[in-house]
């Protein structure tokens, strides 16, 4: 017993994690409990995950067991396979470093008027409910860990209740977790029914027809996709995101969302038999319109949070454009590329998680130091934060798919995966695998551009209120979070070959089949399909950098000790003669999206609002110019608007019967009991 | 031998990137012919580089270290681009090293650091030029990757020596597909390297520059790499055209002679392709900013049509 087990160390995690909450509850009297201890717990129990995940995945070492809740006749069974393994060691990553960050964050809440305690409780809950769905093993405990983790996380959107947005932004939060959670019951229940069992080894054991397979293939993609996050459904990702704390948003975008795709992969390749090629059109269709979707509004949207989350709507249809992918290859007799475009999905899982927590820290340690949500409002921060707009420029080329960093890899594999459609024998497919591979080399083009915007306008330029020229960096524990989890992005990005061997355990686990010729000529070469097929180093391609970095030092200091200090002039920018350019004439961020705005039109509803007055003594200059710019969600309208109407109508009607006489309560309560003894009888 | 073939590799990125500029001065040569106008010898940019690597910088105040790392890095992309396209022989290390796709990633990653350096002054002819060029690249990407798509179905490989060997070897047939990517990829090469009719490489008009807009706070040294990238990536087209479309004559193997022959076709090549550029700079006229995406548009579809008309013709046969 000298080395931990897997399921010494999972129980070890969530209790820590329930520790954590527990302890924090203090922290109303003592602020300092928070951070030095509820913290390091939360550290402590995200270290663990990823012991108990590098277990599952690498030793092959699982595990079973039998807990003395729940209900008398079924016990709750929790199970730690490679596809848990590998969820687990995502939100014990996550919470790790988020914990690390959490310390120095929350300072600011504790002049305010909101309750650290809760914040803390709420945060451990949270956290051990997410750890708690992965390792779940039978339908009760997942459902309860499920609402655990919903539950909490409303609490944790709703913190800053003061502010009436933040309560509806929750609400509309909860509201979609429990119709999601419901239509998973149903999902569930079609398993149960069959199988008489309520354990995922009942549900396996059986084989559904092709009918309610589909059924319950479409209630699952409907509740899981709720609460990852896909187009349609997605309106409350882009509301409770932003308002939650950044390091709760880190842990929700990084982290939540993954659950969910847990949830599905779980159901998918698990649970159901063989997955049937139509699923695989259906989600390569809702992959790419999630995908595009969330990239334009992540596009035009000036709120640095909101962009970020829907930056998370577009990555979500990427892994289930991936999963489509997979599908698709899978139940056409093409098993090598459908283990490529699984790995595919989960490579993007991880990378995911990994920068858009980071994108989310550096939007907290933003937010935190200059107080402004808004991209118009900012610029110039990398002279003020270095450190941060280091980091969240990583961040930044990670997640716009760029080389040598992490987000470039698992967009390689999925256009490699896309690349094996002259396989499929139907002609249906082979046409649309490769508009679907279109449909994602323009959201990696658009995901470039918005992040450009975000990067230039927020970090460059000059900046453009007075909290913003005043922002000063933030402390050490916020940067070594967001460092380590920048030089995570890096080394995902370089030693791509490695974590794709670790991956093999997970398909091994779930479809029969590891990768193996994509890491079959060692960790220098990444060959999915074979060398002559295609082949890509990361490693050589970031020696050829260090080479040149070198060199050019090298002609540098060469050049300096010849000539000496070069001559640099420091002057004042073109300003076309004018005389003194002031931050307001700079591009702002709505200024930088108007080319895209111009060209995609239909696919935002816009309500743009110019006021122009001009001087009546002198009609060429104007005295007072505004421009307002108001993007609603289309799927708003077109989905929630009128299933929100339809849901007050009935309420209405149902209403009528509640007259308030008393009488008439009578005649009810009369009328109800002849019915039941009628049915009784 | 594998030694060898690395050497070679590296003398033949070097090649590359020496001859960047002396494309540049031909096609402007061979432009200013067109125009009845006396041209600047074709060593031209040399001599512009040398004066301006000679210079000292004139840096804005409040430029930040993106502003000051973004011509290294744009020009080292654009140079590790260089150095994976099989120039004049095939079947060289360098090939495998990053495929056509990685290709077109490090050409986005150059571009991010151009478009940030564009925003980082805070003059708004920067801000104007990163966003015009990020909407032009934002649908020149999509098309780019369909044509090597395209070729990488017809070939079933994305390595670009593969490739290349794949039309080889298939002798004169006329493709459908490879016609239809063809023209898609003269039409993306032209958005790309900011020609006539998307953006005019000679212009310093405010409202009309997208490329010079983003370096025009540029002096010296960085101004003389950023112009030289560009170069560069003028060259990287007509090199992908040209050897992807046209590789008659490129050398399988490392002899003396048929290395000579395929130098000295690629030269006659790319001297015919510049020509074809400046005569068709000289006949059309620059267009509305807004008519650039309907541009792309033409360029995405012809790649479409020409990946489609290899999925449900040709891979059949």
């Amino acid at each position: 017993m000298n080395i931990p087990t897997p399921e010494w160390l999972s129980a070890a995690a969530v209790l820590t994690a329930v520790a954590s909450g527990l302890v924090a509850l203090a922290a109303d009297r003592r602020p300092r409990v928070l951070r030095h201890v509820a913290f390091p717990l939360l550290t402590l129990s995200g270290l663990a995950c990823v012991g108990a995940a590098g277990l599952a995945l690498l030793g092959g070492q699982s595990f079973s067991a039998e807990l003395p809740f729940g209900l008398p006749w079924l016990h709750w069974h929790l199970r730690l396979d490679p596809l848990a393994g590998f969820f687990l060691g995502i939100i014990g990553l996550v919470t790790a470093l988020v914990s690390l960050y959490g310390p120095s964050y929350t300072r600011v809440y504790q002049q305010s008027a909101y309750s650290l305690g809760a914040l803390g409780l709420f945060t451990g809950l949270f956290v051990a409910g997410m750890q708690l769905v992965v390792l779940a093993a039978d339908a009760f405990a997942f459902l309860v860990a499920w609402e655990v983790m919903s539950v909490a996380s409303y609490f944790l959107v709703a913190y800053e209740h003061h502010q009436a947005a933040n309560r509806r932004a929750a609400f509309l939060y909860l509201l979609m977790a429990q119709i999601g959670a419901v239509l998973i019951l149903l999902c569930f229940g079609i398993f149960s029914g069959f199988s008489g069992g309520f354990t995922f080894d009942d549900y396996r054991s059986i084989t559904l027809t092709p009918f309610w397979a589909s059924l319950a293939f479409a209630l699952g993609l409907a509740g899981f996709g709720m609460k990852a996050g896909l187009v349609p459904v997605h309106v409350w990702l882009p509301e409770a995101h932003p308002v939650a704390p950044s390091h709760i948003s880190a842990l929700m975008s990084g982290v939540m969302l993954k659950v969910a795709v847990y949830g599905f992969l779980r159901l998918l390749f698990d649970l159901l038999d063989a997955p049937i090629w139509q699923w695989g059109v259906v989600l390569l269709a809702v992959g790419s319109i999630t995908a595009i979707y969330g990239v334009l509004y992540a596009l035009i949207h000036t709120d640095l949070k909101r962009v970020l989350a829907y930056s998370s709507v577009e990555n979500i249809g990427i892994v289930f454009l991936c999963l489509g992918l997979a599908v698709t290859y899978l139940s056409n007799g093409a098993p090598a590329a459908g283990v490529l475009g699984l790995v595919a999905a989960l490579y993007h899982c991880l990378n995911h998680a990994l920068f858009k927590s980071l994108l989310f820290l550096g939007a907290g340690a933003v937010i935190e130091r200059s107080h402004e949500h808004d991209l118009e409002a900012m610029g110039g921060l990398i002279r003020r934060m270095p450190w941060t707009g280091l980091f969240f420029l990583i961040g930044c080329i990670s997640i716009s798919a760029l080389p040598p960093f992490n987000g470039f890899v698992s967009e390689w594999l999925t256009f490699q995966t896309a690349l094996q459609a002259t396989r499929l024998e139907s002609g249906v497919l082979r046409a649309i695998v490769p508009i679907v591979a279109a449909v994602l080399a323009l959201t990696g083009a658009l995901a470039a551009a918005c992040f450009v915007r975000v990067y230039g306008i927020a970090f460059l330029g000059q900046a453009r209120s007075r909290h913003v020229r005043r922002a000063r960096e933030v402390k050490s524990g916020m940067l070594t979070a967001q460092g380590l989890l920048a030089g995570l992005c890096l080394l995902l990005g370089v030693l791509p070959t490695t974590v794709v061997g670790a991956l093999g355990a997970v398909t091994e686990s779930l479809v029969g089949r590891a990768p193996a010729a994509a890491t079959r000529q060692g960790w220098l070469w990444l060959t999915p399909i074979s060398p002559e097929i295609a082949s890509y180093s990361a490693p050589l391609v970031m020696l050829g950098v260090l080479i040149a970095l070198a060199a050019w030092l090298g002609i540098w200091g060469w050049l300096r000790r010849r000539r000496g200090q070069p001559l640099i002039v420091r002057r004042d920018p073109w300003d076309c003669g004018f005389g003194g350019l002031t931050a307001r004439m700079q591009y702002t961020a709505t200024a930088f999206a108007m080319p895209f705005q111009q060209v995609f039109r239909p696919v935002w509803r816009i309500g743009e609002q110019h006021l122009r007055e001009m001087d009546p003594l002198l009609p060429t200059r104007p005295q007072q110019l505004e421009h307002h710019l108001e993007i609603e969600d289309r799927a708003w309208r077109w989905l929630y608007a009128p299933v929100g109407h339809w849901v007050l109508t009935a309420a209405r009607r149902v209403a009528r019967i509640q007259t308030g006489h008393v009488r008439h309560y009578l005649v009810y309560s009369f009328l109800t009991l002849v019915l039941l003894l009628w049915l009784i009888t | 031998m594998s030694a060898a073939l690395w050497v070679f590799a590296l003398l033949q990125a070097f090649v590359f990137v020496v001859a960047a500029p002396l494309f540049a001065g031909w096609v402007k040569w061979v432009k200013c012919r067109m125009q009845n106008r006396r041209p600047p010898p074709v060593i031209q940019p040399y001599r512009d580089l040398r004066r301006l690597f000679a210079k000292g910088k004139v840096l804005a105040h409040g430029a930040s270290p993106v502003f000051r790392a973004a011509p290294y890095l744009v020009f080292g992309t654009t140079v590790i681009a260089a150095s994976v396209i099989p120039l004049i022989a095939l079947a060289l290390p360098t090939a495998g090293i990053a495929d056509a796709i990685v290709l077109v990633g490090l050409f986005a990653l150059g571009r991010f650091f151009l478009a940030l350096a564009g925003l980082d002054i805070g003059t708004s002819f920067g801000g104007m030029g990163s966003s015009r060029e990020m909407m032009v690249a934002a649908l020149a990407e999509p098309a780019m990757l369909m044509v090597i798509f395209t070729l990488a179905m017809v070939a079933s490989s994305t390595n670009l020596s593969t490739v290349i060997g794949a039309v080889l070897d298939q002798g004169f047939a006329l493709r459908p597909s490879l016609l239809f990517a063809l023209l898609a990829l003269l039409l993306v090469g032209i958005a790309e390297t900011g020609r006539v009719p998307v953006d005019n490489p000679a212009t310093h008009l405010e409202l009309t520059m997208i490329h010079e807009a983003m370096i025009l706070e540029y002096s010296g040294r960085p101004l003389a790499l950023m112009e030289w990238a560009s170069q560069l990536k003028l060259l990287i087209y007509a090199v992908l055209v040209s050897n992807l479309f046209f590789p008659w004559g490129i050398a399988r193997s490392l002899e003396p002679l048929p290395l000579l022959t395929a130098a000295a076709l690629l030269a006659v090549k790319l001297a015919a392709l510049g020509a074809l550029l400046a005569v068709g700079e000289s006949l059309v006229a620059k267009m509305r900013l807004f008519r650039v995406p309907v541009f792309l548009a033409v360029a995405f579809t012809l790649a479409l049509v020409g990946m489609l008309s290899f999925v449900m013709l040709e891979s059949l046969l």
